[in-house]
């Protein structure tokens, strides 16, 4: 059920995200996600476009390659074929590939998404917010995501330990099938012990509701 | 006993015993037909000569054992004995006037020597092992920060077991260890670390990416039932106590939290969902079909712990904002309510339940005794307390 809704809304989200994205120009040093075609695949790191003539940026092994935009003379736009979360669901890389990288906290603070009660369901609402992580971490192929889930007061602990884990693991799986590599983003439950407001009536509640984006950077490389 | 087996093992656990709890009965010991109902009177007893800090700490231990501190007039049973440099008591059934034990508690402290007097008349009027010598772990929280303490099973000389300043949940003793395992975010991300209590020594039990939570300990102290996110999901895992031997046991996209152990190893209880609604739920630790235990009158049920004695699972039933703690037996049935509260957690006596009460200062543990339904906060000064766990 919760697959079906969070399926069917990625599939508008991606067509709206697309068709606004694509005609934008790209910043400076910066090479966007092409429009309508895929990125990252569940199963692989990455995939380039083979009719990219162009050559793109070199990343370092293990880096996933955005497709390049530059190309002239692009064919028609081939159907966006949707990641479906396969049954074992996105395997979540080893600890070892985040183990020297920088949390920096500030770089979407003000992308928070808020949850329903007892829900981990990505409301159409917080999308903006979602796709606006997708797209710096489409831009800055060499950072990592952590998204943190927390819970209100109104649940047991352990519970709401594991409904903060479900809506991280939610807005992960929502930027997957945005278009950024599962061995890129890792979660993190901090159930009720990180509340925003300390009251206890429904607007503290919904903003404790939350999952937050810390992006992870690389360290710079030693001298 | 297999734990017998090793000097080691051994040493440890006299030093437990001294320190921190009495002889575990033996299976069998226990008296199963001793509390057939859930509900009895709390036994009227009479305690003469004691005062301060002995008489305060025999008043609540008989209090948490189901006794009521009558008049002599009213009593079923007469303690008399005093405290100076050692505790002593008489125990007289007033009825026929028959002396049940005159014993002298020497050596430790007054207040062990309390506990142990508390504990001798719980076991001559009852049968059962009394708990005055347990000792309890526990979460508290101060500010952002929570750190793993444990002390006497009434609160009393709480040490901290962690000084992280980070977070920490669900701390849980290995059975007739100085051992614990909790999960911390000390180190960037919620994993399972196991932690010695004498040496101090801490070791990764789980730590994946992802979320790696609510670690349960076998009652053979072999195996470890946690739940982990590391596939994309979060699910039930079971593995060896140092984390070797990972066995994934469910695969679904729903929740399951909290799991607990039949006290024969056979089950891991846990909450699970069907259909959306929350639930009960218990599978094999080697894996197997995933069996929801029946239950009716108690909604959203989580945080389940089987009784030591197998017959009961306790645990928390939340409507709106009201959590109670409930019982159901084992094999499923109507639930009883029996206190509000939240994350019970049995005694080794299967009577005596440790739990978590929200109040408006914040979280406190309280101790309930299941067929008298007497109740009685633990008393701290450390902070918000939960997550308790006992000693067993």
């Amino acid at each position: 059920m919760k697959r079906a809704i969070l399926l069917s809304s990625v599939v508008a989200l991606l067509a709206v995200a697309m068709s606004s994205t694509g005609c934008k120009r790209p910043p400076k040093g910066v090479t966007p996600i092409a429009a309508g075609a895929p990125t990252t695949v569940p199963g692989t790191t990455e995939r380039r476009d083979a009719r990219d003539a162009t050559p793109g940026p070199t990343p370092g092994p293990g880096v996933p390659v955005p497709p390049d935009t530059t190309a002239q003379g692009r064919p028609e736009p081939v159907p966006v074929p949707v990641p479906v979360p396969p049954a074992d669901g996105f395997a979540q890389p080893d600890m070892a590939v985040f183990e020297n990288m920088l949390m920096d906290t500030n770089a979407f603070q003000g992308d928070t998404v808020y949850f329903d009660f007892d829900s981990s369901v990505v409301k159409k609402s917080e999308f903006d917010k979602a796709n606006r992580v997708g797209d710096h971490l489409k831009e800055k192929p060499l950072t990592a995501l952590l998204v943190d889930g927390h819970c209100d007061e109104r649940g047991t602990e352990e519970y709401n330990r594991a409904l903060g884990e479900r809506r991280a693991l939610s807005l992960r799986e929502y930027l997957i099938l945005y278009g950024i590599g599962p061995e890129r983003i890792r979660t993190r439950s901090w159930g009720e012990d990180r509340p925003v407001s300390l009251d206890h009536n429904e607007e503290a509640w919904s903003k404790n509701r939350r999952g937050e984006f810390i992006l992870l950077l690389p360290l710079p490389p030693k001298n | 006993m297999r734990f017998l087996c090793c000097p080691l093992r051994l040493a440890l656990l006299v030093t437990l015993t001294l320190v921190a709890r009495p002889g575990r009965a033996a299976p069998g010991e226990h008296d199963l037909v001793r509390y057939p109902t859930l509900t009895a009177k709390p036994v009227p007893i009479n305690l003469a000569g004691y005062s301060g800090e002995v008489a305060q700490v025999l008043r609540f231990d008989l209090e948490v054992a189901g006794f009521r501190i009558v008049s002599d007039r009213e009593a079923q049973y007469l303690l008399t004995g005093g405290g100076g440099g050692e505790v002593r008591g008489h125990l007289v059934d007033a009825i026929s006037k028959a002396t049940k034990f005159n014993q002298v508690f020497t050596g430790g402290t007054l207040r062990a020597q309390a506990h142990a007097l508390s504990d001798a008349v719980v076991l001559a009027v009852t049968g059962v092992p009394g708990i005055a010598t347990t000792k309890i772990a526990f979460k508290v929280t101060r500010g952002q920060a929570s750190e793993v303490y444990y002390a006497d099973y009434d609160g009393h000389g709480a040490r901290a077991l962690t000084r992280d300043q980070s977070v920490v949940a669900a701390p849980v003793w290995a059975p007739q260890r100085r051992l614990m395992l909790y999960t911390t975010y000390a180190f960037g991300n919620p994993d399972v670390v196991s932690h010695d209590l004498d040496s101090g020594a801490r070791k990764f039990v789980a730590r994946y990416a992802g979320s790696n939570i609510s670690p349960a300990i076998s009652p053979d102290g072999r195996r470890v039932a946690f739940l982990s996110s590391k596939t994309g999901n979060l699910d039930l895992y079971v593995a060896n106590l140092d984390g070797s031997g990972l066995r994934q046991l469910t695969r679904t996209r729903e929740d399951e939290s909290s799991p607990a152990w039949s006290p024969d190893g056979r089950w891991i209880c846990f909450a699970a969902r069907f259909d959306g609604r929350r639930a009960l739920a218990k599978i094999s630790p080697e894996g197997g079909a995933v069996q929801r235990i029946p239950l009716t009158l108690a909604p959203n049920p989580t945080e389940p712990d089987w009784s030591p004695d197998g017959r009961w699972i306790a645990f928390t039933s939340q409507s709106g904002k009201y959590f109670n703690i409930c019982l159901i037996p084992a094999e499923g049935g109507e639930a009883r309510l029996l206190t509000e509260g939240e994350d019970p957690c049995w005694a080794a006596n299967s009577r005596t339940l440790i739990y978590t009460r929200r109040t408006s200062s914040g979280r406190n543990l309280s101790l309930l005794d299941v067929p008298t339904k007497q109740h009685k906060d633990v008393p701290q000064s450390l902070g918000a307390c939960s997550q308790p766990s006992w000693a067993r």
